[in-house]
């Protein structure tokens, strides 16, 4: 039988040539690591708060102004080329934020204020997801993020803005919003405030709805307004028994917004 | 030729050792044996069904995936089948089965006649057998745990899952939490106490090391996850806040007591899988295992780092950036003691010469998913890597590499190895063959597409998938080889049970194989050898044939211990005799212990005090039994058989 000696070679080659990889590769990660910290100048012209809500995200852009800052849900806009910063709050469970083409993920965690940062070079819509697991709809829990050139970028948030002031109050499908929905939903330039759900000023503008779980099109806003726990089961918005007349001028009021 | 044992001990002397040893026949035997060697095939035949429970679950939730968009299961449904899934994978099959293999073999391959604390052991079973089953217990009520194995608070605190879902994970966990500890303790002790004289530390199978050293780890490690679960059952039935952030509790505290746990965990699943690689591998390349010292030493060293990278599974979560710095370089470095494993291995093969027969093959195939497994670690220790892999299927494909290619195909390979001994029969050679390659290519179609899903972005822990991401035709083929990988084991299943029957006699050293276990008939005496060995080197069956050893063990004379129930006590390192140990017969202490502390769990799930109470004082009347000091006997002499 062949003595134990002629395979230590094996050892001490391999063991060798694997420890310089691993070696070079930890400093590799070191120096990823610092570069990523901060952006480039250091210095962010944009922040953002995004909270993580079971199971939907939720940002709110702040302003100078008392009356200019403004919430949006599932559709974060940014400007490209411009660092932007990202505080991230969690409502209720653990959720995590990740944008895979634009940065790695970052826990919400309630509690605690996370922060990161992205920055888009090219303008685009680009997908993003919670990745920890937080309830049963975890799975349907996506956002985008649209890049726009800042003069795009400008005009968007003065159109948010502006919802304040377009309110048709007295608009059928109106009365119909603020007796039933408003007490989890937003319009700005209302009365409805609710803030447990989506702030719905600007509905039409977004490309989905319940957080990416269906295109944004008059048929798909019935459908879910009519049987959300069909479309998302569990979802936080319960099935509300809408007599006949009342959801097509409410479906025409929100696609309005 | 091997110097095969021939021990030369009259009938009439073999005749009564076994009369002492033997567990009394009928119901009572099998509810009060502490014969090792059953505790070893209990611990082996449960884990394995729990392991076939897992796998249906997992199966279930690969058809649900195949598609997108598919409606099989409803989502909380298929929360409570990835919970049960993991959990049933890694705390009731993947420790329990090297328990089992460990159990079995090590007072065999040490040379002694049981473990330290036969009772002992007997609870551990017992304990682990009845958590299995109380973590269960929510199933026909639709309740099963569903906060995934790692059950992140506060998600899993009352007000998000008010159900008894989670009071049965954060219970069953203490409860099986005892079973290991108590077992590995037992481990402990045996390694330092009982060895045949002569079996000094640097002539331990491998086996042992990895087992020691997962043991030695599992008591430091349990407590914290005993600890973090006891405190969320308080949350959770009291309102403690301990974690919920309204009371100022922190969810993040729960995540660092289970991952200085989990962490450590992970190590304990595969040394031992490792430890059956080093020892059985080299008996199918002939030749000695290679660098042996530094392979043992190398599974110290990786236990010892792994209580310092537990951070590397919460590189998300906001950290700062200096904490993240030191367990990513630490996660990478700890990769070194593995690098020597894997050479170890490699040049074993390459200088030796390969026997392709079924064990051989798992346990190379083995190698292969151990590099696969080892890179995608790698990959994921790097923070800056990580941030884009976390929690994506590029996870959920590393750790079934790791857990699948370092566990399950070592133990498959094990059974394989092991089972004439065991048993006295072969198993199948043409079947096995036909398992592992239906095994290994329905593992690599399944789980390997799962690294570019999860490139891809997919998220883990997800029951559906938007079409538009275009993973479907991907999800289609894993699920097939999820299929086809279970169709493997089903091949291997059939195999051993035919070969319980039909398998050709094995005798007792049907693989030439150099180790203490092989020396005794197949399956061993419920004594396990008729003399006590005396141990004069690693590889005491190939003396003759390895030129550098000089040394003869003694297999046919040594010590005999024939009055009562006894074993040699040896010291720690040198493992020179000392003392003669009084090992203890068959008893229901053990059974009627783990019962009234199932009772125990039993109330306090239900919140019925006065049950738990009754558990509770069960548990310390059983105790009190069990510690009454045994009526003095006289001290014996060791008979010397020469
Ligand atoms: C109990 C609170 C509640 C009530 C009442 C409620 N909703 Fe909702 N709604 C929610 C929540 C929570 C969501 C987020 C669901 C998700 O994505 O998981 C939501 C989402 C939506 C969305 C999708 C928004 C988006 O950006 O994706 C629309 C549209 C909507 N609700 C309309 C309505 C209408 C119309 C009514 C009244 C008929 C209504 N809701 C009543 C809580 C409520
Ligand atoms: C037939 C074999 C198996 C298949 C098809 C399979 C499949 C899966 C799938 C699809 C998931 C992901 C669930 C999700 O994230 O949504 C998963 C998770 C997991 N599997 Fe397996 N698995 C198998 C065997 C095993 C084995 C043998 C082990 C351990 C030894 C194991 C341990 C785990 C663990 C720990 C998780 C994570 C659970 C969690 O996220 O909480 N699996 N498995
Ligand atoms: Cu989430």
């Amino acid at each position: 039988m062949r003595r134990d000696a002629g395979g230590m070679r094996w050892i001490y080659i391999g063991v060798s040539v694997s420890t310089v990889a691993l070696i070079a590769s930890a400093i590799w990660t070191l120096l990823t690591l610092r570069a990523v910290a901060q952006p480039g100048g250091g210095v962010t012209p944009l922040a953002i708060s995004v909270t993580g809500h079971q199971w939907w995200w939720e940002a709110t852009y702040p302003g100078a102004e008392p009356d200019g800052t403004f919430r949006t849900a599932s559709e974060i806009h940014i400007p490209t080329n411009v660092p932007v910063r990202l505080e991230l709050r969690a409502d209720d469970v653990i959720h995590s934020f990740w944008v895979p083409k634009l940065a790695g993920k970052t826990d919400v965690i309630p509690g605690r204020v996370n922060s990161m940062w992205i920055e888009a070079r090219t303008p685009g819509v680009y997908r993003g997801q919670c990745m920890e697991y937080c309830g049963v709809e975890h799975a349907l829990m996506a956002f985008r993020v649209v890049a726009e050139p800042p003069a795009q970028f400008a005009a968007w948030r003065r159109r948010q803005l502006a919802g304040a002031s377009t309110g048709a109050s007295i608009a059928p499908g109106y009365r119909v919003f603020a007796r039933r929905c408003s007490a989890c939903h937003a319009i700005r330039g209302t009365e409805s405030g609710g803030i447990y759900g989506p702030d719905l000023t600007n509905l039409s503008g977004r490309a989905t709805l319940a957080s990416g779980t269906l295109p944004n099109t008059p048929a798909n806003l019935a459908r879910w307004i009519a049987h959300p726990q069909a479309v998302k089961p569990g979802a936080r918005m319960p099935d509300i028994d809408l007599p006949p007349g009342e959801m097509q001028p409410l479906v025409a009021y929100l696609e309005t917004r | 030729m091997a110097t095969i044992a021939r021990n030369r001990l009259p009938d009439q002397e073999r005749e009564k050792l076994r009369a002492t040893w033997e567990t009394a026949p009928g119901v009572y035997g099998w509810f009060a044996t502490v014969d090792h060697k059953q505790i070893g095939i209990r611990y082996l035949v449960t884990s394995i069904v729990f392991l076939l429970i897992g796998g249906v679950e997992a199966l279930v939730m690969r058809v649900q995936l195949a598609q997108p968009g598919m409606k099989l299961l409803a989502p909380e449904q298929y929360d409570q089948l990835f919970s049960l899934h993991g959990v049933t994978m890694i705390f009731l099959y993947a420790l329990p089965v090297l328990s089992g293999f460990s159990n079995y073999l090590w007072p065999l391959m040490l040379g002694s006649r049981d473990m330290a604390f036969p009772r002992v052991n007997a609870l551990s079973y017992w304990l682990y057998l009845l958590s299995g089953v109380f973590l269960y217990v929510g199933v026909p009520l639709g309740q099963a745990p569903n906060g995934g194995w790692f059950n992140y608070v506060p998600y899993t605190s009352r007000e998000y899952d008010p159900g008894i879902n989670i009071d049965i994970y954060a219970l069953g966990l203490i409860f099986l939490g005892i079973s290991t500890a108590v077992g590995s303790a037992n481990f402990v002790v045996t390694l330092l106490r009982t060895r045949a004289p002569g079996m000094s530390i640097n002539r331990m199978p491998i086996l042992v090391w990895g087992t020691v050293t997962a043991s030695a780890a599992n008591l430091l490690a349990v407590p914290s996850v005993s600890l973090a679960c006891l405190m969320l059952w308080l949350d959770r039935s009291f309102g403690a806040h301990f974690f919920e952030v309204s009371g100022h509790g922190q969810p993040l505290l729960w995540q660092h007591l289970f991952w200085a746990f989990g962490h450590p965990w992970v190590y304990a699943l595969v040394l031992p899988a490792m430890g059956i690689v080093s020892d059985a591998l080299p008996v199918f390349c002939r030749r000695p295992l290679v660098g042996y010292t530094a392979v043992a030493l190398a599974t110290v060293t990786t236990m010892v780092i792994g209580f310092g990278v537990w951070v590397h599974h919460m590189f998300a979560t906001g950290l700062p950036a200096m904490a993240i710095s030191f367990f990513s370089a630490a996660s990478i470095i700890i990769a070194i003691p593995s690098a020597i494993a894997v050479f170890s291995w490699l040049a074993t093969i390459w200088t030796g010469q390969p026997v392709f027969r079924t064990p051989f093959l798992f346990f190379a195939g083995f190698v292969i998913l151990f590099v696969i497994g080892g890179v995608s670690g790698f990959m994921t220790a790097s923070a800056a890597l990580d941030w884009q892999l976390t929690d994506t299927y590029f996870v959920v494909a590393h750790l079934h590499y790791v857990l699948l290619g370092i566990n399950l195909f070592p133990v498959v390979g094990g059974i394989y190895y092991w089972f004439p001994k065991m048993t006295g029969r072969m198993m199948g050679e043409r079947l096995g063959r036909w398992s592992f390659w239906t095994m290994f290519i329905g593992f690599n179609i399944a789980f390997f597409p799962m690294h570019v899903v999860g490139l891809e972005g997919m998220p883990r822990r997800v029951y559906t998938y938007p079409a538009d991401l275009g993973l479907g035709g991907w999800n289609l083929l894993i699920s097939v080889g999820a299929f086809l990988f279970a169709a493997g084991i089903l091949l291997f299943l059939v195999n051993l049970v035919l070969s319980l029957s039909r398998g050709a006699p094995a005798g007792p050293n049907p693989w030439d194989a150099p180790t203490l276990e092989w020396a005794t008939s197949s399956p061993p005496p419920p004594h396990n050898f008729d003399i006590i060995p005396i141990v004069a080197s690693r590889h005491p069956l190939w003396e003759d044939r390895l030129e550098e050893v000089e040394e003869r063990s003694q297999l046919d004379r040594g010590y005999l211990l024939d009055v009562g129930r006894e074993t040699i006590g040896t010291t720690p390192m040198d493992a020179e005799p000392n003392v003669i140990l009084r090992m203890p017969g068959d008893s229901l202490l053990p059974l009627g212990l783990a019962l009234c502390v199932t009772l125990l769990f039993l109330g306090l799930l239900a919140h019925a005090w006065v049950i738990a109470g009754l558990g509770l004082a069960g548990a310390l009347g059983v105790l009190v039994a069990w510690l009454a000091p045994a009526p003095p006997v006289e001290a014996q002499k060791a008979r010397i058989y020469a």
